[in-house]
């Protein structure tokens, strides 16, 4: 470096500066004790539990051939004659996670209300509402799913209850947060020109919210048909019923055909959904060139190409 | 207003955005009518299919409300709280030890994934990897590791390896791999791409550009969806055991096939509490770490 800015430092001046910025050169003992601590910590846990579960065992070895057989089994897919049955219940999937996030979707809203801090002037109950909605996403959507299919009994009834409380949970969050951080600025003036409660919820508040709301209400609809899809492993409809039937009986290929069928449908609901939030967002006008299309092989340009829709 | 009519002296400015605004009005109610034709008919569909009627439901809802009640019935009277609390959870040891296996497989998976996804993540990133092909086939093979539900890859783990919490930790630990490696690599691609190219013009190669350019910056943000991952584990562990793969899971679908209520109860208690607590204390550092991202700025 011979640049006319740079100064050369002598080993004295260099040792002045570091004691003159001790943390810049390195971190307190402290920070690395914590670091050394925890790293060994991780690593012995870790050791205990892979030893715990067998990964050091000569069955774990052993297996690994069985699993290689097991996935030579599952070429070429197939479906038994049974192909309509599959794309029947990948429709129960799909309307399974619709009603059950339409359900969700519209439940949460008062909630919501009910759990922001600037809505809510009782501390106690907009707290309490949190906590609900916490407990609500705390079980898996498999738990709640059982516990509806023991009360009302099996079909996609109770797989929709199951989704439906879940993204209730998990929307209330969001959806009071987005509330908590709109612009006070709207409320007055709907309040100043004499607008009452509902009013100001309408004219203030909804305009500010609304992109946010749906934006959530359908992100939670993509992990809805992830969950629809495994909700019928405890009878709670939906394709995953046949998937652990198959599975259950060892006919692999027929799975390995359901599981390409919840791969496509997954990546396309994703794919939609993330165009419709997009264009929501950014307005109708908005269109994305790939500017890196050019500069591919012609091999990764066609691939590229064929991929577009699925690319994320 | 013709389309003749319109030349660079006499041009309404108000009339021309009068037209303007009512096609874009016209074009953005076109598409909103279409989107909820579209909606409507998916739902009549739906409807339809899945045979719902809320009337049904509400019938119904006696019957899971009972089941609540009953499940959580085990006290009669405030003076004999400590023994029937001591009744209730007469299973505690064998419910916390897989309890603890559930937590356990949730740990392992996090580790072992986030390290072999966060690994990946890097030949995943569009902007790091300029062999196309490879950028290609790991990223495809992340999503699907990733689109594949954890417990339908128990399901599939349950032949080889049996059952057991073996066949559970393999699972989250491929959907961990594969959700992991997608994520870091929306984060490496969306990072500065200056200090990478600083490194290169020092001579760097591509392991020095990772280790020096885009680790540093990504770092936090790795960290953050750790923790995230970690709390998403947990609850993934709990019912890995309803496929028989380890863990509590067992123990709950066990006592629900068999309707002892009160076991329900309890085991549900410990399995929403500890999925609670694990879910503050995740967040808890997941704002320390993204606060100090935020510090250092």
């Amino acid at each position: 470096m011979k640049g006319a800015a740079t100064k050369e430092l002598n080993a004295e001046e260099i040792q002045k500066q570091i004691e003159r910025f001790p943390r810049v050169f390195s971190d307190t003992f402290k920070v690395r004790a914590i670091r050394w601590v925890s790293g060994v910590g991780v690593a012995s846990i870790l050791l205990y539990s892979l030893n715990r579960f067998g990964f050091f065992s000569e069955k774990f070895y052993g297996s690994l051939g069985k699993m290689a057989i097991m996935f030579g089994q599952m070429f070429p897919p197939t479906h038994g004659g049974q192909f309509w049955e599959y794309v029947d219940a990948i429709g129960e999937t799909l309307s399974m996670a619709l009603i059950g996030s339409l359900i969700g979707g519209i439940l949460a809203l008062p909630l919501a209300f009910m759990a922001a801090k600037n809505f809510n002037p009782i501390r106690a109950l907009q707290f309490g509402t949190r906590r609900f909605a916490d407990v609500l996403r705390a079980a898996d959507y498999m738990i709640w799913g059982l516990i509806f299919v023991r009360a009302m009994g099996l079909g996609p009834i109770p797989g929709i209850m199951a989704i439906a409380i879940i993204d209730t949970g998990i929307l209330v969050i969001l959806y009071s947060e987005a509330i908590e951080n709109i612009d006070n600025k709207q409320i007055e003036g709907v309040k100043a020109s004499g607008g009452s409660m509902l009013e100001v919820i309408r004219f203030g508040v909804m305009p500010q919210v609304m992109p946010v709301l749906l934006t959530n209400a359908l992100y939670m609809f993509e992990s809805n048909v992830r969950a629809a899809t495994i909700l019928g492993i405890v009878g709670a409809g939906g394709i995953g019923f046949l998937l652990s039937d198959n599975l259950r009986a060892f006919e692999f290929s027929n799975a390995l055909t359901i599981i390409l069928m919840i791969i496509v449908v997954v990546y396309i609901i994703d794919y939609g959904s993330r165009k419709l939030r997009e264009r929501y967002i950014r307005g109708d006008d908005y269109l994305q060139g790939d500017e890196n299309i050019k500069k591919r092989s012609f091999f990764g340009r066609v691939l590229a190409k064929l991929t577009r829709p699925f690319s994320s | 207003m013709t389309a003749e009519a319109i030349t660079p002296e006499k041009i309404d400015a108000v009339a021309h955005f009068e037209a303007t605004r009512a096609a874009y009005m016209t074009r953005k109610r076109a598409y909103a009518f279409i989107f909820w034709v579209a909606f409507f008919i998916c739902l009549g569909v739906s409807v339809i299919h899945t045979d719902f009627n809320i009337f049904t439901i509400i019938e119904k809802l006696p019957g899971t409300t009972s089941f609540v009640v009953k499940s959580y019935s085990a006290f009669s009277s405030w003076e004999n709280f400590w023994p029937e609390l001591y009744d209730w959870y007469w299973g505690f040891e064998t419910w916390v030890d897989a309890l603890f296996v559930s937590l356990l497989m949730a740990f392992t998976a996090t580790v072992v994934g986030t390290t072999i996804g966060g690994l990946l993540s890097f030949v995943a990133s569009r902007n790091l990897m300029k062999k196309y092909w490879l950028y290609f086939m790991v990223r495809r093979t992340l999503e699907i590791a990733r689109t594949v539900p954890d417990i339908v890859w128990a399901l599939i783990f349950i032949y080889p390896f049996g059952v057991g919490p073996l066949a559970g930790v393999l699972a989250l630990i491929v959907h961990t791999t594969g959700a992991q490696g997608k994520l870091f690599s929306e984060v490496n691609e969306n990072s500065d791409f200056k200090p990478v190219e600083g490194i290169r013009a020092a001579g760097g190669n591509w392991f020095e550009e990772i280790r020096y350019a885009v680790i540093p910056q990504v770092l936090p943000n790795f960290i953050s969806y750790t923790f995230w991952r970690l709390a998403l584990n947990v609850q993934a562990a709990t019912v890995m055991g309803f496929v028989a793969a380890g863990g509590i899971g067992y123990e709950l679908i066990t006592a629900i096939r068999l309707l002892y209520f009160l076991d329900v109860g309890a085991i549900l208690l410990m399995i929403i509490g500890t999925v609670f607590l694990i879910d503050i204390a995740s967040e808890k550092m997941r704002h320390h770490f993204i606060g100090k991202e935020t510090l250092s700025q």
